[in-house]
């Protein structure tokens, strides 16, 4: 039997980088929030330098929610389904961020775009066959004061590019205007990433250090980065790596309106009879609790906001919440994170140290940055190059087709080359496509019998024109750097990532959006979605900061129009 | 290494380092026959004792098995003229404590692979792994690789598969594993060890730090690892 609780103004689903960030202009605009985590808290002394715990094993010590419910994958409706060991993303509050690599790209200008700008530029017939890809309601102008909000809340480092039209050819001469620089300088640099922009400047590029959320100095009285060598997939140890735990959250708190329940799980947005959303189910411990809202933002991750939705089945919504137009799970899409290239050095390269977002990135293969004109794709990569090693990771190396992998030759090759390699990312544009889509799978559930996501999506040609374009790009970067050996690796599969975006997306038309331009639902006017669910193209950027500058600007329209949107 | 540290020692290393001393008393340290417990043993013996990769107590693998176990390491990461090896890290001795914890959904995996191993070796080389030369064992674990080898559950290719992750695990991952022991893996490629500060100086070209040796958990204000003892597998059964 569940327990009804007291009812509240509004409940976040999910205090990650979504819901974390909406707590803080709820709470300071006077509204009683909820917000439920399925993970916990999670402090520093968590945070062990320890690469089997953080990278081989998942973390366990974090609540193992996303573990029990990875995504099955197909690559089409016909295919075999097949399902990962882990999942990418995990549960606590701050989310993912507690082990993210904390890079804080804005989107470009021509991402908000893509189909009036690729029409304009090289006619409508060059958008890809089956690509559901639309404009986004509103361009970087509208989103610019939300990402700058986020930059300083939160801490970023960076070097701007373009402050009001000036262009500073130190930072991304490719970025959209900004009201102003970043509030911290940018990561420092490695003598190999120095080498690196030598050679992309020698190639006649325009290399710059990359964003990230994390401090290159003291801000808001917490530590500058220590480049200790175990921030990817690992939790900082002096509270560098900026989250909403250390940040949105904590702040929402001290103005007393924000209520923190962890591990609850949260199982059905329920609904009444003239279809509005009367609050959530949730569970913790095996107890079952009713939290009654006036409002409900979802802001757990892309698979888990289709998810539920999908499950929160009514008579008002008999396919799902919010799915009466059969738009939930649509326009899946995500980042082609394969396909990066991987290079040999002669040398030493001295990369024991440092972390995934301290690097160099070149953006002139990015976006529409390049004429497509004798091209025939549209889009392109963004080449990120940084300073990450660990000890099994380094000796788990591919050795170039020179050596078997074990045995005495391995063993000597190993020994020599661990610290001579580097492997770059490249960030692709990939488009949503009719045949991409999310739902529940048929067959695989969870541990409390509810279905789990079930993805079908494969990359189409214009993300492998993309693929094959920029690894040329970084493989003549690599070779312009002294490099002996490079491999172009492969471009994988598109299952479960954490660059998952769509699913909920954004949009005015009801008829192929789930969301309208502020993030609410068009079919339950209380409801609001919060994450990368949302976004209706990814650009060749990391997600985060966009997640993050969407869910403050839902959160306060949300505030600003409470009236209008609980009547 | 975190486990012998003085502070914060929980029941569990107690318990191991029990094991421990107990494998060690399984070498002949006094001379059989008689004499005194008490008396030093001669330094010739000690030295030998030092020399000699220290089998610990074992947890979850029969002795067949974990001798088998020992020697495939053994030739994944050889210990030869240019150094030390998987032996010596003790990388046996991390899967073994392994398959009661955090890689237990392994364990029926490694169990029917050792068997399909030792009967594919009996039948086609006539021997036990054990008993054959470097260069047979060898050839033995190619065909394995290849998956050439049959009787397997599956293809022998993910039974070696296997071996060799958790074998790169047990030699390069943090020592507080039961792995990497004296850090030789770390030495082996040249890992300076875990820093909880870097300089900008740290990382300019042509800098070789010193290895520190130590482990994550040589860094006082860390919680240990406590990982968990149900797996991904395991848990989706749940329902």
């Amino acid at each position: 039997m569940a327990t009804k609780l007291k009812a509240t103004d509004v409940v976040v689903i999910g205090l990650g980088a979504a819901g974390g960030v909406a707590v803080l202009p709820l709470a300071q605009a006077g509204l009683d929030v909820v917000g439920l985590e399925a993970g916990t808290w999670l402090t520093r002394r968590d945070f062990a330098p320890d690469e089997i715990r953080n990278n081989v094993r998942d973390w366990p010590q974090s609540v193992q929610k996303a573990q029990q419910e990875v995504p099955t994958h197909r690559v089409n409706a016909k295919a075999a389904t097949t399902r990962a060991g882990s999942h990418p993303m995990m549960n606590a509050v701050g989310g993912t961020t507690l082990h993210y690599w904390a890079q804080s790209w804005r989107l470009n200008p021509w991402d908000f775009k893509v189909v009036s700008e690729t029409t304009k530029r090289y006619g409508a017939s060059r958008l890809p066959k089956g690509s559901t890809v639309e404009d986004w309601p509103f361009g970087l102008e509208e989103l610019e004061a939300y990402y700058d909000k986020i930059e300083y809340e939160m801490g970023v480092s960076g070097q701007a590019g373009n402050v009001k039209g000036t262009i500073d050819p130190r930072g991304n001469i490719f970025e959209g205007p900004r009201s102003r620089p970043y509030p911290m300088p940018p990561l420092r640099s490695t003598g190999f990433i120095d080498l690196m922009a030598a050679a992309a400047r020698g190639l006649g590029w325009h290399p710059f250090a990359g964003p990230a959320s994390i401090n290159s100095r003291t801000y808001n009285g917490r530590s500058a980065c220590m480049y200790h060598g175990f921030c990817n997939k690992g939790g900082c140890h002096v509270d560098a790596k900026n989250g909403p735990h250390l940040t949105t959250i904590p702040r929402a708190q001290e103005t007393g309106r924000l209520k923190v329940v962890t591990r609850a799980t949260v199982t059905s947005i329920d609904t009444d009879d003239q279809g509005r959303v009367t609050g959530v189910t949730y569970v913790t411990d095996g107890q079952e609790f009713i939290q009654p809202a006036k409002v409900v933002l979802l802001g757990s991750y892309t698979y888990e906001n289709s998810r539920l939705l999908l499950l929160s089945k009514s008579k008002a919504f008999p396919n799902g919440l919010s799915n009466n137009h059969g738009q939930v799970g649509r326009h899946y899409f995500s980042h082609a994170q394969g396909a990066g290239v991987t290079a040999l050095f002669p040398f030493d390269i001295n990369a024991w140290y440092g972390l995934p977002a301290q690097g160099v990135a070149v953006d002139n293969f990015a976006d529409d940055n390049y004429d497509h004109g004798a091209l025939d794709y549209v889009g392109g990569g963004n080449l990120w190059v940084m300073s990450d090693r660990r000890p099994i990771a380094a000796a788990s190396m591919g050795t170039f087709g020179r050596t078997p992998t074990w045995g005495k030759e391995w063993k000597r090759f190993v020994m020599e080359n661990a610290d001579r390699t580097n492997t770059a990312y490249i960030q692709k544009t990939t488009l949503p496509y009719e045949s991409n889509f999310l739902d529940l799978d048929p067959t695989v559930k969870d541990p409390l019998g509810f279905p789990v996501c079930r993805i079908t999506a494969d990359y189409q040609d214009n993300e492998r024109k993309i693929t094959a374009h920029t690894q040329d790009k970084m493989t003549e970067w690599y070779k312009a750097a002294g490099a002996t050996a490079t491999q172009a690796n492969p471009l994988g599969t598109m299952g479960p990532t954490t660059h998952a975006y769509g699913g909920t997306r954004m949009g005015r038309n009801a008829e192929t959006n789930v969301v309208n331009e502020w993030g609410f639902s068009h079919e339950v006017p209380n409801l609001g979605v919060l994450g990368a669910s949302v976004m209706g193209t990814s650009g060749a950027r990391n997600p985060t900061l966009t997640v993050q500058a969407l869910a403050w600007r839902t959160a306060e329209y949300l505030a600003k129009n409470w009236k209008s949107v609980t009547v | 290494m975190a486990d012998n540290t003085k502070s914060g020692v929980s029941r569990r290393d107690l318990l191991k380092r029990a094991g421990m001393a107990g494998a060690a008393m399984t070498i002949p340290l006094t001379p059989v026959g008689g004499g005194d417990a008490a008396a030093a043993p001669p330094a010739a013996i000690v030295e030998a004792v030092a020399q000699t990769p220290r089998r610990e107590a074992i947890e979850n693998l029969t002795a067949a098995e974990a001798d088998l176990l020992e020697a495939i390491c053994a030739r994944i990461i050889p210990t030869d003229a240019s150094g030390p090896g998987a032996r010596e890290a003790r990388a046996a001795h991390f899967i073994d404590r392994a398959l009661g914890g955090a890689l237990a959904s392994s364990k029926p995996a490694y169990t029917a692979g050792f068997a399909a191993f030792d009967r594919y070796c009996r039948s086609s080389r006539g021997k036990p792994f054990l008993e054959l030369s470097d260069r047979d064992q060898d050839s033995v674990l190619i065909d394995v690789e290849t998956g050439a080898a049959t009787g397997f559950q599956g293809s022998s290719a993910a039974f070696f598969g296997m071996v060799r992750t958790h074998t790169l695990q047990g030699t390069f991952g943090d020592p507080f594993y039961g792995g990497n022991a004296n850090f030789v893996g770390w030495d082996l490629i040249g890992y300076p060890g875990v820093r909880t500060n870097v300089s900008a100086d740290d990382q300019r070209l042509g800098v070789k730090l010193t290895p520190n040796h130590k482990s994550a958990y040589d860094t006082e204000m860390f919680t240990k690892a406590t990982a968990s003892l149900t797996t991904n597998a395991e848990k989706t059964h749940g329902h």
